[in-house]
């Protein structure tokens, strides 16, 4: 043997999937959203989207960029190959109404990456969603166009907006999606598709969106003045940004709890935040804040729901061997 | 009650089918062989010989060096040429007797002290301590010592783990389908020991053979069965065997027999049948050489103290040079810098790869995406304890439970960000173990 021989700590064998094949599988799964929102919007959509994607990558490079030749950092490598600003991006315009003007959506993407993700460390240090944190700034900035849902495909109020003033929605076009709302969020048959593919490939499970779900489903029974009306729940559950932001971004694994049981306490959690919002807010909507304000609970959510390890009956219970 | 699985685990590439088919062969050693002293966990053996010294195969060379400890015997009929440090597998130099053999292969005889059912429990467990038996599933255990619970009356089950988890190995499937009588001899004198207890044959459930050809061997066994466990990386680890089996659980800080259970790897128990039935002290094991780098992968019965290029050679050399090799399994095994060291009592397997897929890999940021708690076997959360082994926060890893930890591997195979989080980890259990202990 003339080759010397390569040493490492076990294990010497390691899995396929990686941080990049994660981001790849959300953006597939984003794909059935995504063309819907260009099918139904128009191909202004498809420009939205466009741009709010070249925001974020954008951001990331230049951000690494500033890094790497500006403070010198030499050994700095462009995270943007693993795919996460792109999932960022797409997330965001899905987040957008049609009409938005475009500098607005760069602009989002920007914020998402620069001020929430990278400031705080990069992948997997940033403590909000950043595609939401950057949607509800933009909500806040400039709440006019961000709320401005009129296109040629719908007619004016959201879905939400008409049952929240008491009038009947047809839940039949919700389901499909032929309704006003952001590019993304109006097709609850698309987001199931593409959440299907996630639970397929074990990228996500139910745990969070089904807890959330049923929660807003009982909150809107017990509060929503209707009763447990069918129509009325699954008006509730497909509209708005519920589905994608159940299935795509209160799934989100940084910010998200890691430990399963915190799962179902966080999914409780947002449900809650979600009915409050909808139903005793002054708006429509309440996912957006909701994941966000979800966000922030993660680690007292976690501190609660440490996992007992195998073999030991109480928690606290310490192992000195 | 049976749960025949656990929670968490993996299913890497089994890659058992290169090597499965090969029956057992013999390889007779040539030149020096090597006994390190210390091939058990406990205090390292005393030698007993002095250099020149002629000895014969199956006679004693060194003492067991307390309690916890085992003796060792020659494998070979040859001279004493020297006792020194030498190079181990994990790369330390242990002190080790070294016999020139003289390819006579000479041994000293070997008659049974009494037939099996004319012993009492005491001289049983004194042959296992004599035979130098020790668990060889890779621990390295005293056997002898696990035989002999505080209140042996309390076990309820003697379980003989079949289990063989560990990706490629296929040396336990052998073993089973070539010498499955021993196995069960072996597991009927450990049932001797413990009145009242049931025997239990656990093997997973990839290896449908051998779960029917013990089956069938067991029928008229009233106090023996075969319990078909789900096939998951790493249900053969001690606790997750036991849970599997029993339905019980125990943490680090417990011995099996503490919920009333004896754990012995398949070798182990045959060890115990040979040295109780047939008068061998223990001197030789199957070790299964593969990989895709092996030219002719296959089982073999290798004498303890033999070098590992000998028994490459017997696997027909490398097929092509390889990148890495490992003692023992892919997921647990030990990566080896050289092959000119001994095989020992733990050498489960030798695996050669043509290219180390760990060496090709770059960590990334840990995404939280909490694979590493699913699979992990321990119930614990991987990636923060790896944090608080890179940042030694002694406290937080002890408070989340970070001495649970086995160190199967698990959460670094799973890994999207391809982290090192079994490394972190142990490494800081090997500190704080060694700072206990002082």
């Amino acid at each position: 043997m003339n080759k010397l021989l390569k040493v490492s700590s076990n294990p010497h064998v390691r899995s396929q999937m990686t941080t990049s094949s994660i981001m790849l599988s959300v953006i597939v799964a984003l794909m059935p959203a995504a063309g819907f929102g260009i099918y139904h919007f128009g191909p202004r959509a498809a420009l939205v989207i466009l741009v709010s994607v070249l925001g974020t990558v954008g951001a990331e490079t230049l951000y690494w960029a500033f890094l790497r030749f500006v403070c010198g950092q030499k050994d700095r490598k462009n995270t943007v190959w693993d795919l996460s600003a792109v999932v960022t991006g797409l997330l965001l315009a899905l987040n957008l109404p049609v009409g938005i003007p475009l500098w607005m959506a760069v602009l989002g993407g920007i914020f998402a990456i620069v001020a929430v993700k990278m400031l705080f460390g990069g992948l997997g240090q940033n403590f909000m969603n950043p595609a939401l944190a950057a949607r509800c700034f933009l909500l806040i900035s400039f709440p006019a166009r961000m709320t401005d849902f009129v296109c040629d495909a719908c007619t004016g109020a959201t879905p939400l907006a008409a049952l929240k003033a008491g009038e009947q929605v047809n839940v039949r076009d919700m389901v499909f999606g032929f309704t006003g709302g952001t590019i993304g969020e109006t097709s609850a048959i698309a987001i199931a598709a593409g959440a299907c593919i996630l639970l397929l490939l074990g990228i996500i499970d139910l745990r969070i969106p089904a807890s959330y779900l049923v929660t807003v489903a009982l909150f809107a029974g017990i509060f929503g003045g209707r009763g447990f009306d069918p129509n009325y729940i699954s008006a509730q559950l497909a509209g708005g940004g519920l589905m994608l932001g159940a299935f795509f971004m209160a799934t989100d694994y940084v910010t998200r709890p890691i430990t399963g049981k915190g799962q179902y306490v966080y999914g409780v959690i947002l449900g809650l935040l979600t009915g409050i919002f909808r139903i005793f807010g002054p708006g429509a909507e309440g996912v957006s804040y909701a994941i966000l304000l979800g966000n922030l609970l993660v680690p007292l959510i976690e501190k609660y729901t440490r996992p007992t390890a195998f073999g030991y009956r109480k928690r606290g219970a310490r192992s000195g061997k | 009650m049976a749960k025949l699985t656990f929670q968490g685990g993996i299913h890497p590439y089994d890659g058992k089918d290169l090597s499965k088919d090969r029956p057992i062969r013999d390889i007779l050693p040539k030149g020096e062989l090597v006994y390190p002293l210390s091939q058990h966990i406990g205090a390292p053996a005393r030698a007993i010989v002095a250099v020149g010294d002629r000895v014969l195969a199956g006679q004693k060379i060194a003492e067991s060096g307390g309690f916890v400890s085992a003796p060792i015997y020659a494998s070979v009929s040859g001279t004493v040429k020297a006792v020194e440090p030498r190079r181990v597998v994990s790369g330390d130099m242990v002190m080790s007797i070294v016999v020139e053999n003289d390819e006579l292969y000479e041994d000293v005889g070997f008659y049974p002290v009494a037939p099996p059912d004319k012993l009492s429990r005491e001289e049983i467990i004194d042959i296992i301590r004599e035979a130098g038996i020790v668990g060889m599933g890779g621990a390295g255990f005293p056997t002898h010592v696990k035989l002999s619970p505080k209140e042996p009356e309390k076990i309820e089950y003697v379980i003989a783990n079949c289990a063989e988890c560990e990706p490629y190995l296929t040396s336990d499937y052998r073993r089973m389908m070539e010498e499955p009588e021993k196995l069960i001899g072996g597991l009927k004198i450990m049932l001797r020991l413990f009145e009242g207890a049931q025997g239990i044959l656990a093997v997973e459930d990839n290896k449908p053979d051998c779960i029917s050809l013990l089956r069938q061997l067991v029928r008229e066994e009233p106090g023996i069965s075969v319990k078909a466990l789900k096939t998951k990386y790493p249900q053969g680890g001690e606790r997750t065997l036991i849970y599997a089996v029993t339905g019980r659980k125990i943490n680090s800080t417990m011995l099996p027999a503490d919920v009333g259970c004896i754990v012995n790897n398949v070798d182990t128990v045959v060890a115990i049948y040979r040295a109780v039935v047939e008068g061998r002290p223990l001197m030789e094991r199957i070790v299964t050489v593969t990989g895709d780098a092996v030219a002719s992968p296959g089982n073999f019965r290798v004498k303890i103290g033999t070098s590992y290029e000998q028994i490459l050679e017997a696997a027909g050399g490398f097929r092509e040079p390889p990148e890495k090799v490992v003692c023992g399994g892919p997921m647990m095994g030990i990566a080896m810098s050289d092959l000119k060291v001994p095989a020992t009592k733990t050498s489960t397997a030798l695996l050669a790869f043509t290219k180390d897929e760990v060496s090709m890999i770059e960590p990334g940021p840990c995404i939280n995406c909490g694979r590493c708690v699913e699979v992990c076997p321990g119930r614990v959360i991987p990636s923060r304890l790896a944090d608080y082994a890179e940042r030694f926060d002694e406290q937080a890893f002890l408070d989340n439970f970070g001495m649970e930890c086995c160190e199967c591997g698990c959460c670094s195979y799973i890994c999207p960000a391809r982290r090192p989080l079994t490394q972190e980890i142990k490494s800081m259990r090997k500190i704080l173990l060694a700072k206990k202990k002082r």
